[in-house]
């Protein structure tokens, strides 16, 4: 792995990061006061700024610094997170977000916003705070005061503390210091240990020690955990005070420390005894170590040599123990590892192959059965089994794809903060079920749909502050966005509570359109359903929030180029609910496959709503060449597929073939006429656009078990023509049916 | 013999540089994401030294320092505070858990090594 590798990590962790800030955040704002939830917005900023620092990524380290120091102030309770405050802190999110973008992607961010953001941060973390900002501003440790502690009008700069740095290099003349160090037992009780640190003195020149061993009581009397030496040592280096007090960095806490530089010519004159002594022993590998002092003979220290012994004791009884549990740390180590990470590429080519494979068994089981009379042989017992685990295989595979729409909503929530504020109304998003899987593909691309329709939201469905006081409603307006899984389906849900569809104006704005005639007389749902039409639009002027020249029919065909459906219902003055339905995955379909004039065609499972054979008796006319079906005392248009999409120029006759009831888009349904049902049959989903060309009237493709192409009717499309023809428009659709027949 | 390093980190980012740098210096390399594993790995991978963030879910650094001191087997191990926090007082706290140094982040290879190397033999 090397640092491109790791930095890729650190930009998947920033997006899990500021996921979990802003689902944190927006937990805060609805009056969450867990300290955990303060825990985890803090970490989540202080790990985005960890990370940032070690690859040096400027801009992003002092807003995240800013960002979190204000959050420290939270967690403190310093400072209350009321509804203000989380306003900015929220706003300081998306920031923060468009910041990691411009440093993985190179683009750059609004600057003056970003600015006026780390006031309003340092604002907060001010005014609430008794010492003012200062508290916050880094404070290097005493000793470490030989680093750079350079600090920024954001009052941060990251102190790359240095234990090296050679402040004295430029200075030959080498100094004599006088050390005199006395450990207490809380220094060895914190990990650190006497003799190290005397060694790390002695890299810094040559070095002459002293032990003081008399406070060293009887053998009996010996506290194993007390100190009892103090150590005079004599360092002549060229380095600086500061460098000698460094080593002692961790420690002075713990020790008693003096540290003094005598003149040089004087250290001669020191009445001290100078004790060699064997550093280099302290390593395990002594090559390893500079060893400054002469190796020589410890004198004294019995005491010390028993010492050293006592602990090894100590080791080697801990060792058995260290042996049995090695298992369990590597077990430990594997249940950390959980989860992968894959390329999607990879996933989606094991899709791919695993489409292959469903299309082989299937051709593979048909020839079996076209060449194996009897159907008992164990040809055909093994291919059973290999089309249940081509199915579990199947099924497994789609399960890596699928995703939680989480990260999808929570793009929402920004979307409403911002278009709320810019249009200057109060409203909370509420998301439900966040946690519901569906495919990823699917997840990418509801993304828009889904912006568009919550920006409408936001602009023409919640009614202005004023508007919803006046009404006698709350004047935050509530927009619900919730996922859950229906019948195979993911089913996804946009409520608001604002003034609901205005019909007549809806109404209006058709008849001025074109779309419908004056006229005409339609239902409440027609009328809900016509802002879906091309060409509508309800803004009496343009705005740049909803506008930008699409309407409701683009977010339509988005949602139906997935499979997808979208309908309305709306009350008046309550607000309205939008729902799609889509499907969990969008490389296989549940179909009934039928004939239709000789062609085979599949027809998504999920459109139809049952199957009939029609009687003479049921069969009305209407018009021209209208008809229609009695189905328990109500009527439904008849629809000839064959002539929608020109197989036929005639209409079949209706009691010859099978009737599919299916529930179209504008609600209401339609009974598609096909010739025969041929059975139901998972198809693997083969673009049409990016092997041939759209077809009208045709969804997609698949490949049958006998190796033939069958079309995948768009249902919505069909019946949307049927209407087209009357309203006496352009008649059938112009489907280019050679495919059909080439496969 | 190869020195082992307990690294606990909740951050994928830090855990992979330390695995890195430390891998490359040499080093055993175990990690742990957080302090309960931490607690959890340390019975069965007996360091030489750790190095442990201070902001983590589920169980602190402080909290972990604390732990690692309670049990008699690795009260006296030697424990490097990896943390962005460079302020006095957290590294205070630090150090009354039971902390036995520390390296402010962004760390710098060179240095997060040659802090291991000043707390082991």
């Amino acid at each position: 792995m090397d640092m491109n590798e790791i930095k890729e990590i650190f930009f998947q962790e920033c997006e899990e990061q500021l996921a979990e800030l802003e689902s944190g955040l927006l937990k805060l704002n609805d009056g969450d006061r867990d300290p955990e939830t303060v825990n985890a917005v803090f970490r989540a900023v202080h790990s985005i700024k960890g990370g940032a620092g070690a690859f040096g990524l400027d801009d992003l380290v002092s807003f995240a610094h800013v960002f979190e120091t204000t959050l420290d102030c939270v967690r403190s309770n310093k400072l209350e997170p009321n509804q203000d405050v989380l306003k900015v802190m929220l706003k300081s999110a998306d920031v923060l977000a468009d910041l990691v973008t411009a440093s993985r992607d190179g683009g750059s961010v609004d600057e003056s916003r970003s600015r006026g953001l780390v006031k309003e941060l340092e604002a907060l973390a001010k005014g609430e705070m008794p010492s003012g900002g200062a508290a916050e501003a880094p404070k290097a440790a005493p000793v470490a005061a030989a680093a750079p502690a350079a600090t920024d009008d954001s009052g941060f700069q990251p102190i790359p503390f240095s234990f090296d740095d050679d402040f004295g290099g430029d200075d030959a003349a080498k100094s004599v210091f006088e050390v005199t160090f006395k450990p207490r037992r809380d220094l060895f009780a914190k990990g650190n240990e006497a003799a190290l640190l005397l060694r790390d003195l002695s890299r810094l020149g040559e070095m002459a020690i002293n032990c003081d061993t008399e406070a060293l009581p009887a053998l009996d009397k010996i506290d194993p955990e007390e100190t009892y030496f103090s150590w005079t040592i004599s360092v002549t280096t060229d380095k600086t005070e500061q460098d000698v007090r460094a080593v002692f960095e961790f420690a002075e806490w713990d020790c008693d420390l003096e540290v003094s530089e005598v003149a040089a010519e004087a250290a001669e004159e020191l009445p001290m005894v100078p004790v060699p002594f064997d550093l280099s022993a302290l390593d395990d590998e002594p090559a390893a170590a500079p060893a400054p002092t002469p190796v020589a003979e410890v004198p004294v220290d019995t005491k010390m040599a028993a010492a050293a012994a006592r602990v090894e004791k100590k080791e080697a009884a801990a060792a058995p123990a260290a042996a049995a549990a090695a298992n369990n740390a590597a077990a430990a180590a594997n249940a950390a590892g959980q989860t992968i990470r894959v390329d999607l590429d990879r996933v989606d080519r094991l899709i791919n192959l695993v489409g292959e494979l469903v299309i082989n068994q299937a051709m593979l089981s048909q020839s079996v059965v076209e060449n194996d009379t009897n159907g008992t042989s164990s040809i055909n017992m093994g291919l059973e089994e290999l089309q249940q685990l081509t199915r579990e295989i199947q099924d497994s595979v789609m399960a890596i794809r699928a995703q939680p729409v989480k990260p999808v909503f929570q793009r929402m929530s920004r979307i409403v903060r911002e278009v709320a504020d810019m249009v200057g109304k109060s409203i909370r998003l509420v998301t439900e079920g966040e946690n519901t899987e569906v495919d990823k593909t699917v997840i990418d691309k509801i993304a828009e749909p889904l912006t568009h329709m919550i920006r409408n939201a936001v602009d023409h469905g919640i009614e202005s502050p004023e508007k919803r006081e006046a009404a006698g409603k709350d004047p935050e307006g509530t927009i619900k966005l919730s996922a859950k899984h229906r019948s195979g389906r993911i089913l996804i849900e946009l409520i608001d509570d604002g003034g609901g569809i205005n019909r007549e104006r809806v109404k209006q704005k058709a008849i001025d359109n074109d779309l419908i005639s004056p006229d005409a007389n339609l239902s409440d749902e027609e009328i809900d359903n016509l802002i879906f039409a091309p060409g509508f639009s309800t803004a009496d002027k343009i705005s740049d929030i909803s506008g930008r020249g699409v309407g409701m029919d683009v977010v339509k065909r988005s949602i139906q180029a997935l499979g997808g459906r979208i309908s309305i219902s709306s009350r008046p003055g309550l607000g309205s609910t939008f729902t799609m339905s889509l499907p969990l995955t969008l490389a296989v379909l549940d179909g009934m496959v039928v004939t239709v004039a000789g062609q085979t065609l599949v027809v998504p499972l999920t459109a139809i709503v049952e199957t009939l054979q029609p009687e003479a008796s049921s069969i009305h006319s209407f018009g021209a060449n209208q008809r229609l079906i009695s189905i328990r005392n109500s009527f439904c248009p008849l629809v000839d597929v064959g002539r929608i999409l020109n197989f036929r120029s005639t209409q079949a006759n209706p009691v010859e073939g099978v009737a599919l009831l299916v529930e179209s888009e504008g609600g209401g349904q339609r009974a598609l006429m096909v010739d025969a049902i041929q059975g139901q049959r998972q198809v693997v989903i083969k673009s049409l656009e990016a092997n041939y060309t759209h077809v009208p009237g045709i969804a997609a493709a698949t490949i049958l078990g006998d190796g033939r192409v069958a079309l995948i009717l768009d249902v919505d499309a069909v019946v949307a023509a049927s209407r087209g023809q009357s309203m006496k428009q352009d008649g059938a659709l112009k489907a280019d049916m050679s495919l059909a027949a080439a496969g | 013999m190869k020195k082992k390093v307990l690294t606990v980190d909740d951050s994928r980012t830090i855990r992979n540089m330390l695995l890195v740098t430390l891998n490359n210096a040499g080093f055993e390399t175990i990690q742990a994401e957080d302090g309960v594993e931490g607690l959890e790995v340390l019975e069965g991978c007996n360091p030489d030294v750790i190095v442990t963030d201070i902001n983590m879910p589920r169980l602190d650094g402080f909290g972990f320092i604390e732990g690692v001191r309670r049990n008699e087997k690795y009260r006296a191990i030697p424990i490097l505070v990896l943390t962005t926090e460079s302020d006095a007082e957290k590294k205070n706290r630090a150090r009354q858990a039971g902390a036995t140094g520390w390296i402010v982040k962004p760390f710098d290879p060179a240095k997060l090594i040659d802090a291991i190397e000043r707390v082991t033999a």
